[in-house]
């Protein structure tokens, strides 16, 4: 796979003296899903609104799909749909009028059929003559996605996309995205809910203090940091962990029925296999085994504050 | 060149003159009638001529040009602080438009909409006072020139402005003032001494002279300088849009 877009060593400091990216050297991936992480203030926005051309950056060179988004900001600018964070939408043109002005501003010839299609998808159809003013917060959060996607961009920005939408609508907008990714767009996504980035992404990147602390594949990623914990449930209950069996550090519940192993898979601490085998020259016996991995989430929550 | 965002833009800012129609058409044929009721009827009885002018048709040209300044102004701040100030802004600027065709869609809407008014208000004059218009390509000519040069400032400072306060004091303070003491109602020949000289550094008193020599063929100042002095003034407010948008100042920061 190639990539679509490439930033290399992209840094901002506002007119306000603060240096919100440091210097941010990072690759998308045609077609793929990327999702950036990063707790509040991390410098999510100011990459996207750079990349997008909202926003001028202090130094650093930015390319979409080989077009520098400086000497050749058409080009660049013409491929991506951005939904921003904000629901910024003017109170007063109805739905139809908007997301027809979009494709216009975007070069695009006017298509009734595609824009159509496009609020239908979104399940705006029915409020086509309805004033932006009149719509529910979610509406206009779908009515935002309509105006990216109304110049059938090539790559989309999706910022906190789902804040403020309703369960099923958040499904469908994940059904969306997914038919977008098969139709080739690139998605790039920043949320907080931790699970979407785990269910939609291909791949992960974290960023803290304006800082790209990690990207990685999202299974990866899961695989490589994430935790894994095994709960085993014992057929006589142990007053406490046998000494031969300190090693492995393990938690004993409070009613002494349940035993449970954490490890990673980086970590020097002895495998399963062997935890078994002891446990059987120990006498424990056990009724059932049971493995979980860690969340995107716990991993991502680690990652900080090992950057603290 | 991207002419299809130019006439997005174009037709968005004209839609929403029209879904004010009423408001549009109907506030400047009122504001010219109470004018002439005022000072037509009050003043004219007094001063019934000036440069040979019935003092009526003296004051159409002024009249329309203080509309036309402050309609300039107001309708290009408006159009540029208004996405500014609810943030739909980021659409214009991640949009594959040049800044020039910002310019042109936003500053050819404000005066497009400032020249549509300016021609009511010369049909409400005309139904008070005959008129005559000697030059009508140069009286064209300063329309168009005025309604620019002003849309152009008008963007300046919806650029510049941070609040509506803001937007609202270059108008308030500098505009109606300079153009009131401009000659709209009079001409600067009636002023005493020290006041024609004073009079002479505001820029409007040419804007006026210019617009009201090319209905009657009478000036207070000579064309071309009122010409060279329009021509001035654009020069300036296009330098300025120059520089911000070279700079990015208070759009991309
Ligand atoms: N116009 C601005 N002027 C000065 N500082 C700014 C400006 N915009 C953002 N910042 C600062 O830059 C930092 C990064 O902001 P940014 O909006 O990119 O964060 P984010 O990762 O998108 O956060 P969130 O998850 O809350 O949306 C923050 O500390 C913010 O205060
Ligand atoms: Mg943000």
């Amino acid at each position: 796979m190639s990539s679509i877009i490439t930033i290399a060593g992209v840094t901002k400091t506002y007119a306000t003296g603060f240096k919100a990216l440091k210097e941010i050297n990072l690759d998308i991936q045609r077609g793929e899903i990327f999702a950036l992480l990063g707790p509040n203030g991390a410098g999510k926005t100011t990459l996207i609104s750079i990349v997008c051309g909202i926003v001028n950056r202090s130094s650093g060179t930015v390319t979409v799909d080989g077009h520098d988004i400086g000497r050749d900001y058409r080009a660049a600018r013409g491929l991506i749909g951005l939904v921003p964070q904000e629901l910024t939408i003017d109170a007063f043109e109805t739905v139809w009028a908007t997301v027809n002005y979009s494709r216009g501003l975007f070069g695009k010839p006017a298509n009734k059929a595609f824009v159509e299609k496009v609020l239908r998808d979104l399940s705006l159809w029915e409020k086509k003559d309805a004033k932006a003013i009149t719509l529910s917060g979610g509406m206009k959060r779908r009515l935002m996605i309509a105006k990216a996607l109304s110049h059938e961009p090539r790559v989309l920005f999706l910022d906190e996309p789902t804040a403020g939408v309703d369960v099923e609508l958040r499904q469908d907008m994940w059904e969306m995205v997914r038919r977008l990714r098969e139709d080739g767009v690139t998605i790039i996504l920043t949320t907080h809910y931790i699970e979407e980035a785990e269910a939609m992404a291909d791949r992960v990147g974290v960023i803290n203090k304006g800082e790209i602390i990690l990207v990685e594949g999202k299974a990866e990623l899961m695989r490589k940091l994430g935790r894994k914990q095994m709960t085993l449930e014992l057929r006589a209950p142990l007053g406490a962990v046998p000494e031969a069996l300190s090693r492995y550090a393990l938690e004993l519940s409070a009613d002494g029925g349940q035993l449970t192993y954490t490890y990673d898979n980086q970590s020097d601490r002895p495998g399963v296999a062997s935890l078994l085998r002891d446990l059987g020259a120990a006498g424990i016996e056990f009724r059932d085994l049971d493995t979980q991995n860690s969340s995107l989430e716990e991993i991502f929550v680690n990652l900080l504050r090992q950057d603290q | 060149m991207n002419p299809r965002a130019v006439w997005a833009i174009y037709r968005v800012e004209m839609a929403r003159a029209f879904r004010t129609v009423l408001q549009s058409i109907i506030s400047p044929v009122i504001s010219t009638s109470l004018y002439f009721v005022v000072f037509g009827s009050a003043i004219g009885s007094r001063i019934t001529e000036i440069d040979g002018i019935s003092y009526g048709a003296f004051i159409v040209p002024g009249l329309m040009m203080l509309s036309l300044l402050t309609q300039s102004i107001s309708n290009a701040s408006f159009a540029i602080y208004f996405p500014k100030f609810v943030g739909s802004i980021y659409e214009l600027l991640s949009a594959p438009v040049s800044y020039l065709e910002i310019v042109i869609a936003y500053v050819g809407g404000a005066a497009t909409k400032s020249i549509l008014l300016g021609l009511i208000i010369l049909a409400t004059a005309s139904l008070f006072v005959p008129l005559r218009i000697e030059h009508p390509f140069w009286m064209v000519a300063f329309l168009v020139l005025t309604a620019v040069t002003f849309s152009l400032f008008g963007f300046i400072i919806g650029i510049w402005a941070k609040t509506f306060e803001q937007l609202q004091l270059v108008p308030l303070l500098i505009i109606t003032p300079l153009t009131f003491l401009g000659g709209s109602f009079y001409s600067i020949h009636m002023l005493p001494g020290v006041w024609k000289t004073i009079t002479l550094f505001n820029p409007v008193v040419y804007l006026i002279s210019g617009f009201r020599w090319s209905f009657f063929g009478k000036a207070d100042v000579s064309v071309g300088v009122s010409l060279g002095m329009t021509l001035a003034f654009l020069a300036v407010c296009i330098a300025i849009v120059a520089w911000i948008f070279k700079t990015g100042y208070r759009l991309r920061n």
